[in-house]
């Protein structure tokens, strides 16, 4: 395992759009290794997307089981996850490893539904709700070349937009 | 060697003195850092750190004829100052209730006392002129947490304001 330099903002390559993984192969199987690696060397992080790492396939990390008191689907390694339904919406507070020292407020979706796969190209479904939901949804924003600076909002307008805006 | 100076103009509010103060600030050599502007009351008002080589005597100049123009009224500061250090709140508390003088005043003083640091507050009155309403949202950090602050702010919601604390969780991914 190996800890991998993460991109950071304005670094272009953030803004690039990842493929499909087609090969459910050791190769993969290593990566996911070091992106785990990678994540976990960095204190609170509870989610990690390969292209953040200068890998450009469908692949994002979440694991928020270390925050008290949160429903959660422990560890889930997301090959190529598509969501499959949201509800809701909650404004909750972001920060990225791709973009040290910003934080900022994101309306996201707050119930969801995700397909993915696991390393052995298995389907899986999660359910996910709240700040696990939130940090999915983070993560697959990365997939798509989009960090949260392109969704975050004043915090001047907190005030207007709170839990379940539809 | 470069400094920081902190920047607060006020005046009355028009289209444009963000750019022209930025303009003036640029091409008399300044780099801006953190900055913060509000509507206050029809009042434009802005506060922002700038780094220059010059002394503040020479920064007064170069925004004097500026402030002559926009009739705006500029205070400068030399500061001590650093960039990359914020520091992330883990409490928002929302205050609301109908307007009369004090709220900021108790609700501020029993978190202060409470230890609670302040990182950003916003106020603003709201309702009709016959009867205002006052809101302000708070945030900050809470070194005991939240249920530290709930005893202390207790009291408060027994004169009619409405206070709900929301833990903040920066999410980092």
């Amino acid at each position: 395992m190996a800890i991998l330099e993460v991109l950071r903002y304005p670094d272009a390559r953030l803004k690039q759009v990842s493929s499909a993984v087609v090969e459910f192969d050791e190769r993969l199987h290593r990566f996911a290794a070091d992106l785990e690696a990678t994540m976990r060397a960095s204190p609170g992080c509870v989610g990690l997307a390969a292209p953040q790492v200068n890998y450009f396939q469908r692949i994002a990390l979440v694991d928020v089981s270390a925050k008290p008191k949160l429903p959660h689907n422990g560890r889930m390694l997301l090959i190529n996850p598509v969501i499959l339904e949201q509800h809701g919406a909650v404004v909750g507070r972001e920060g990225c490893l791709s973009v040290p020292d910003f934080t900022g407020n994101v309306l996201r979706a707050e119930r969801i539904v995700v397909r993915s796969h696991d390393l052995d190209g298995a389907p899986h479904e999660y359910r996910c709700q709240g700040y696990e939901a939130r940090a999915v949804l983070h993560e697959l924003d990365h997939l798509d070349g989009l960090l949260f600076l392109d969704r975050v909002e004043s915090p001047r307008q907190d005030l207007f937009r709170r839990k379940n805006y539809k | 060697m470069k400094r920081w100076y902190m920047l607060t103009v006020v005046g009355a509010d028009r289209p444009g003195i963000v750019a022209r103060l930025s303009e003036t600030l640029y091409h008399g050599g300044c780099n801006l850092g953190e900055a913060s502007m509000a509507r206050l009351g029809g009042n434009f008002s802005i506060m922002l750190m700038a780094q220059t080589d010059t002394d503040i005597e020479a920064l007064r100049l170069l925004l004097a004829p500026l402030a002559r123009e926009l009739n705006l009224h500029v205070h400068l500061d030399r500061i001590e100052a650093q960039l990359h250090e914020h520091v992330e709140p883990n409490l928002r508390i929302t205050v609301s209730g109908a307007d009369r003088a004090g709220i900021v005043a108790e609700v501020t003083g029993a978190l202060a006392r409470a230890g609670f640091n302040i990182l950003d507050l916003y106020s603003d009155v709201a309702g009709t002129a016959a009867k205002p309403i006052y809101v302000m949202i708070i945030d900050g950090f809470a070194p005991q947490g939240a249920e530290a602050l709930e005893a202390a702010l207790a009291p408060l919601r027994k004169t009619g304001v409405d206070l709900r604390l929301t833990p903040l969780d920066t999410l980092i991914g």
